[in-house]
């Protein structure tokens, strides 16, 4: 059995959990990653890694992987050439990889499906997941729906008011959806308690984690299921232009959709790297999401990396308009790509993204994620910087369907 | 300062379990947890873990989080962590810090080693800190003179066990059942085989924690542990109160109740 011509993912594209930063042991991207966890985790936690490993370097693994990315999230997603947007980026020609085409409308898809072969692999019958936004939520109970597996999310009761409709969706699908109401009620909270679930059930649960923050090897998995996105995009620019791209932009909350396009750049020198966190009411308001370019080094859901804490070691609140992003810890991996210099990362306001947002739609008829309108945002200003002879990449992670409802509030539509 | 190595080596004179406390610093108000910890003594435990609040308590329960969530409304801070452990140990009782690993590697782990140990605490229990993540805490605690702990899971592979119990001074935490904190119906089949599994790998002695919260638990747990673990089941009485004479007065009547079945 081999790798069909023309597949879109081979074996070279899964790294390996363990891979990643200067890996001087399994989990670690310089000083950070590891596992900060309940010994009882640790069994369920070298499970997982083992049989991923193990996966990996199976074609029967790859090729199901594969045939689940064509027919069932819709992959290859297109990159669309934005020109009437980048008038206002300076003229700089700017290339969006298309997430928000796949099916359940954000990146999400990608890692589910991985992660929920995996599963099956592993002999459980039950997925657990936390969401913010409710996209990896929809994403988990959509895959469960398709492989038959039980399925419980757990989202901040806060959360689940802003995403009403992505709760609604989740129900659909068969999932129970569990508000959680502890806490500042978000995604940090919905995390604690899907943990609670998995050391409660760890028999008969794999814990879907959504995002490439959490203990080793969930970084490195999520990434590496995630990981299609670059790898896609880095062709496709490649043969549109002829050359690869001179910055490549993601928005950056846990930074699952931020390390999947980029991370197939890493070795390509020549490419900047930029990420950008949600600035919420600004940076000298204290509401925001800037675990990066604001927090410090501490230890937060399993990893050491970024964290908003305060000077006791607490975790401070974030704020964001976009659930997705309202996250106060981020992924290893991008704490290791900001101390190595290999990335940077930047605040953007929740004004410059709606601006961004709205300015999407009315250019190109293109209603982005307000996730995804952090990295437009971000992207405009790079633009203006780069100059016109720039090729600017943006990870359009999501669709902004389920942002409807704010968008009304906040443009009085 | 009344030290773990002490306390255990007194019950076993007695042939005995040691009968272990846990109450979070700052519920239900700091001098209130000081009060209540000092009545627990009195009344019969051995061993008092002053829980170190923070925000994020991925192991515990909703008793110990509502407990948690309250000490932290009330601005509590490891300078009153810090003074809880102080007027605890006066009471005689071994005194350890419980904490999730963040607040010490925010504070500085010498520093919190320093600073316990001149609190007159005797050691820390780290939940969610791995042997693997463990170097620069055992150092610091070494250096110090402070003792630490460390859990076992029934879902540890021998492996785990001996290089969890490896890094323990003091006592190992064998946690009875798979799951968070807080009392329960029945404590944990796995409990006594995970204590049998333990005692060739460790050179001190095993106590058991999660899930219990009655007298005839706490016997249970004592036919085959060294000590046994409680603190749901106080912070339960304390919220249940109407006010803070009936709650001490409450805790006072549950520790008798353990330590009488510590000693059946």
């Amino acid at each position: 059995m081999s790798i069909s011509e023309g597949t879109l993912i081979t074996p070279a594209d899964f790294t390996g959990a363990g891979s990643g930063g200067d890996v001087s042991e399994r989990g670690k991207f310089g000083v950070f990653g590891g596992r900060y966890v309940p010994e009882a985790l640790i069994p369920a936690l070298d499970e997982v890694a083992a049989e991923y490993e193990k996966a990996r370097t199976d074609l029967a693994f790859i090729r199901e992987f594969d045939h689940l990315l064509r027919t069932y999230a819709g992959r290859p997603t297109t990159i669309t050439e934005v020109p009437r947007f980048a008038e206002q980026a300076g003229g700089a020609r700017m290339l969006l990889k298309r997430e928000d085409l796949t099916h359940t409308g954000a990146h999400k898809i990608n890692n589910v499906l991985g992660q929920a072969l995996l599963t099956k692999r592993l002999g459980k019958s039950r997925v657990i997941a936390e969401t913010g936004a409710g996209q990896h939520g929809v994403a988990t109970a959509t895959a469960a729906a398709l492989m038959g597996l039980e399925c419980v999310i757990y989202m901040g009761a806060v959360d689940c008011e802003r995403q009403a409709l992505n709760v609604a969706r989740m129900k659909l699908l068969g999932a129970r959806v569990v508000p959680v109401t502890n806490g500042s009620q978000t995604l940090k909270d919905a995390i604690n308690e899907a943990f609670r679930d998995w050391v409660t059930n760890v028999d008969s649960t794999h814990y879907l984690f959504g995002t490439v923050a959490g203990p080793y090897p969930f970084p490195g998995i999520v990434r590496d299921f995630a990981r299609i996105i670059g790898v896609e995009a880095r062709r496709q620019v490649l043969e549109l232009t002829g050359k690869l791209p001179d910055a490549v932009c993601a928005a950056v909350g846990g930074g699952s959709n931020a390390i999947g396009i980029m991370h197939v750049f890493i070795e390509d020198e020549g490419v900047q790297l930029h990420g950008y966190e949600a600035g919420g009411r600004g940076a000298e308001t204290g509401e925001h999401a800037l675990t990066l370019t604001q927090g410090s080094i501490g230890v937060l859901h399993g990893s050491r990396t970024y964290v908003l804490q305060d000077d006791e070691g607490q975790t401070i609140e974030s704020h964001s308009i976009s659930a997705g992003l309202d996250y106060p810890g981020v992924g290893p991996e991008h704490a290791w790509l900001k101390d190595s210099g290999r990335a940077t990362y930047h605040g953007i306001t929740d004004a410059e993204a709606m601006d961004a947002f709205a300015l999407l739609a009315r250019t190109e008829g293109i209603i982005p994620a307000i996730e995804s309108s952090h990295a437009l945002a971000g992207a405009l200003k790079l633009g203006r910087d780069l100059g016109p002879d720039a090729t600017i990449l943006v990870n359009l992670s999501g669709r902004g369907d389920k942002d409807m409802g704010t968008a009304m509030k906040y443009f009085n539509l | 300062m009344t030290t773990l190595a002490t306390v255990f080596e007194k019950a076993r004179a007695e042939n005995r379990a040691a009968l272990v406390g846990y109450l979070p610093a700052g519920f239900p108000t700091i001098d209130g947890a000081i009060a209540a910890a000092t009545a627990m003594v009195e009344a019969g435990c051995d061993v008092i873990e002053i829980g170190l609040p923070y925000s994020d308590p991925l192991m515990d329960g909703p008793t110990i989080q509502d407990a948690v969530h309250r000490a932290l409304e009330n601005g509590t801070r490891i300078a009153d962590v810090m003074r809880t452990v102080e007027g605890v140990a006066k009471s005689g009782a071994a005194t350890l810090v419980m904490t999730y690993w963040n607040p010490i590697d925010r504070y500085g782990a010498e520093r919190f080693a320093r600073d316990l140990a001149d609190a007159g605490g005797v050691g820390t229990i780290t939940p969610d800190l791995t042997p693997e993540e463990a170097g620069p805490w055992r150092e610091a605690s070494a250096s110090a003179g402070i003792d630490t702990v460390f859990l076992v899971a029934p879902s540890s592979t021998e492996e785990r066990i001996a290089i969890v119990t490896e890094c323990c001074t003091g006592f190992v935490y064998a946690a009875s059942l798979m799951g968070v904190t807080g009392a329960r119906e029945s404590v944990g089949a796995a409990a006594a085989g995970l204590v049998e599994r333990t005692r060739p790998h460790a050179k001190v002695p095993v106590c058991v924690g999660l899930g219990v919260g009655t007298g005839a638990q706490a016997a249970e747990v004592a036919a085959y542990a060294d000590g046994v673990i409680v603190g749901s089941a106080f912070i339960r009485r304390l919220l249940d109160a109407p006010n803070e004479q009936e709650g001490l007065r409450a805790v006072r009547e549950l520790a008798a109740e353990l330590a009488e079945g510590v000693r059946r």
